[in-house]
């Protein structure tokens, strides 16, 4: 069975709303699953791979997942902005990374990765609901 | 890894590849947008990096 590439090929009916709040949060669980759910395989395949690897290129500079301290504005939305990467979150608070190097050269860097690569995931799960509603 | 350069260009790419896949269906053009905003980044960092050259004052 062919592969359904282009915007023109694909029948524009909105899926039911219990299925898209399924979709989006396995899109926010596992970048690009909501892709995969629609079938689109190669941009599915494309964020599953990029985003975790930017968020871990971001672990691997010594940059820190932000925890939820109210207190701290800019840091609860930077930890807001961690946990959208999903498991991978989850994964690395499992297993103790991200715990950060202040002193490090790479340390700003490995923020921002870590917080743009769960930002990137939010918009490509906004991607997932648009495909799941008909508009793209 | 400490070259900010070679930083800087990996956030690009990781950057650039996400929006292009995002942005267009087709890979063909997935590509040229992917290239363009890279180039644009790399680009744009080369120039603004001369611009603060002579900073501080």
């Amino acid at each position: 069975m062919a592969t359904k590439s282009t915007t023109a090929d694909r029948a524009s009916t909105s899926a039911e709303p219990g299925t898209l709040v399924l979709v989006v949060l396995c899109a926010w669980l596992l970048p690009g699953a909501g892709h995969f759910w629609f079938g689109r395989r190669q941009k599915g395949s494309i964020f599953l791979v990029a985003l975790p690897l930017m968020f871990l290129t971001g672990i691997w500079l010594q940059g820190r997942i932000f925890p939820f301290e109210l207190s701290e504005p800019l840091v609860a939305l930077a930890a807001v902005a961690n946990i959208g990467i999903g498991l991978t979150w989850f994964a690395a608070r499992a297993m103790d990374f991200g715990n950060g190097l202040v002193t490090a050269a790479t340390y700003e860097y490995g923020n921002t990765f870590m917080i743009v690569a769960g930002l990137l995931n939010f918009l490509v799960m906004l991607d997932a609901y648009d495909i799941g509603m008909g508009r793209k | 890894m400490s070259s900010h350069f070679l930083l800087l260009a990996l956030f690009s790419l990781f950057v650039s590849l996400v929006f292009a896949v995002l942005l267009r269906d087709e890979p063909r053009e997935q590509v040229r947008l992917g290239g363009l905003m890279l180039g644009g980044f790399l680009a744009l960092a080369f120039v603004l990096g001369w611009l603060m050259y002579p900073l501080p004052l």
